[in-house]
């Protein structure tokens, strides 16, 4: 049982990084039960009543932001969407000013999405209302690493020495960050797998086993995380082309075959299938990617749930609850 | 009990003696136990509503379903309480409440708030022929139109004292607690 203490998330929530293992179990904890509400005949609860919301998106989403609208709608808050491309920040506007304006229309959270690393910390510093980081420039995106954490954990029983291994562009992603400092916090093993020009040289210093052929990595793990290979990557000369990428680091049902035990297979969307993972292994018995979307609304219920909670010391004045 | 702030109210005997009646009255008042749910409110009152299904089951040679309701996310003083307290399953049977007699089940009848919220969260699953409310203890108190139709014991309860339901299930014995001087 979770305490209401490691429950307290503070003001914002920008990266698993800064979070401890309990607060990180907290969060999969409480989306546990979240995931029941949407099976519901009325998908709604009235936890979040009266709490306006706006998503900010200053990158291109569709998945995240459908994924946080749902969670909002589900806790019956109020949500505005708000998009970079003909907004004011088209015209020049600061991401602090932008910001600000929003907060004088008395809102209460802010979801952000950004191209550059920090945004989220940046924003979080400066107004009053919480924070969630839904993915800024190459450094996080903890409620993606949560929802594959969470899935994981459904499947495997437990997070604490299970193998998961990250594959792909690890170099430029912020889902690889976040899901090796959350992993490595509550206990499992990660590796990373992917063409020398995508790995960051420093990785190895977080912990991380490094591999450089798909099929170790497949003889290694119990799971599978595998990461869209962004087309933009090529043009940047860090692989020669997609057709090579699929060859040698293509996750594909013959390579799996091979592995010594079934592995969970994870992608946090888009696929490129036929690039980074070949549509029977997307398709087959052991990809959890649906339910990896599936848990990604209960995570992100989970989050804002926690975050517009108050200050510790006023659980323990409601200690005792409310007979 | 050596902790003198704790005075025993009802033993283990007497709560297996109590519930025996709660289920012959619900037996009484409902009639038609095809039509019968006991939803207990989570936590101790999961317990208990499996308890008189067993004793329903067992004296009328019928299965009770029954179902568990986490009233969290329908509190009306969410917002005041600082960080969010896990959130229990809400589990309700598989055929859902419409046209169904409900008997909410809960250890303690007191303000009458968390009774108001598994109404309204009954309400978003559907809705039940006719709701009744089963406690176990009645500490009066109430700041809700809200009564219980069946009720085991009723006890006058200072406003800074709490009543403890124990049941083994949670925690290893039954039995019903005062405890002097808690905060509610």
């Amino acid at each position: 049982m979770t305490s209401r203490a490691a429950a307290y998330l503070g003001k914002d929530l920008l990266g698993l990084d800064e979070l401890t293992r309990e607060q990180i179990l907290a969060i999969l904890d409480t989306a546990e039960p979240f995931k029941e509400i949407s099976e519901r005949p009325i998908k709604k609860v009235p936890v979040l009543r009266g709490k306006t919301i706006v998503n900010a998106f200053f990158e291109n989403s569709t998945r995240t932001r459908i994924s946080f609208e749902f969670a909002e709608k589900r806790l019956s808050a109020d949500t505005v969407n708000f998009a970079a491309g003909g907004s004011s920040v088209s015209k020049g506007e600061t991401l602090v000013d932008t910001a600000r304006n929003l907060e004088a229309m008395r809102i209460d959270m802010v979801v952000i999405r950004h191209p550059s690393s920090g945004a989220a910390r940046f924003l979080g510093q400066r107004i009053a209302s919480n924070v969630v980081n839904a993915g800024d420039g190459k450094h996080e995106h903890p409620t993606q690493a949560l929802l594959d954490m969470l899935t994981i954990r459904d499947h495997l029983g437990r997070l604490d020495g299970v193998r998961v291994c990250i594959v792909g562009d690890i170099l430029h992603s912020r889902v690889a960050r976040s899901n090796i400092w959350g992993l490595l916090k509550v206990g499992a093993e990660v590796g990373v797998c992917g063409p020398a020009t995508l790995l960051p040289p420093e990785v190895r210093e977080l912990g991380v086993t490094v591999f450089q052929r798909i099929e170790e990595a497949i003889e290694w793990a119990d799971a599978l995380n595998i990461l869209r290979l962004q087309l933009e990557r090529m043009q940047g000369g860090f692989v020669p082309s997609l057709r090579e990428y699929n060859r040698i680091f293509g996750v594909t049902q013959a390579r799996l075959e091979s592995a010594p035990r079934d592995l969970l297979i994870l992608h946090p969307g888009p696929m490129n299938r036929g690039v980074e993972i070949d549509s029977a292994v997307a398709d087959g018995p052991h990809s959890v990617i649906l339910e990896q979307v599936t848990n990604g609304v209960a995570v992100r219920m989970a989050v804002l749930y926690l975050l517009a909670g108050g200050e510790p010391e006023k659980a323990e004045a409601a200690k005792g609850g409310h007979p | 009990m050596a902790d003198p702030q704790r005075e025993l109210l009802l033993d283990d005997r007497m709560v297996e003696r109590v519930l025996a009646r709660m289920a012959r009255e619900i037996v009484e008042q409902v009639g038609e136990l095809d039509q019968l749910l006991l939803i207990g409110i989570h936590r101790r009152g999961v317990d208990l509503a499996r308890w008189l299904s067993e004793e329903i089951g067992r004296a009328e040679g019928t299965a009770i379903p029954t179902g568990s309701l986490d009233i969290t996310l329908y509190r009306d003083d969410l917002m005041a309480i600082g960080p969010r307290p896990i959130v229990g399953d809400t589990r309700l049977p598989t055929h859902g409440i419409d046209g169904k007699t409900v008997v909410i089940v809960d250890d303690v009848l007191y303000t009458g708030r968390t009774v108001r919220a598994a109404l309204d969260e009954l309400a978003d699953f559907g809705r039940p022929r006719r709701i009744l409310l089963c406690v176990l203890v009645d500490r009066g108190g109430r700041e809700l139109p809200i009564h219980a139709d069946i009720i085991g014991k009723s006890f006058t309860v200072a406003g800074d004292d709490r009543i403890e339901v124990l049941v083994s299930g949670i925690d290893g014995r039954s039995g019903v607690e005062l405890v002097k001087g808690a905060k509610r």
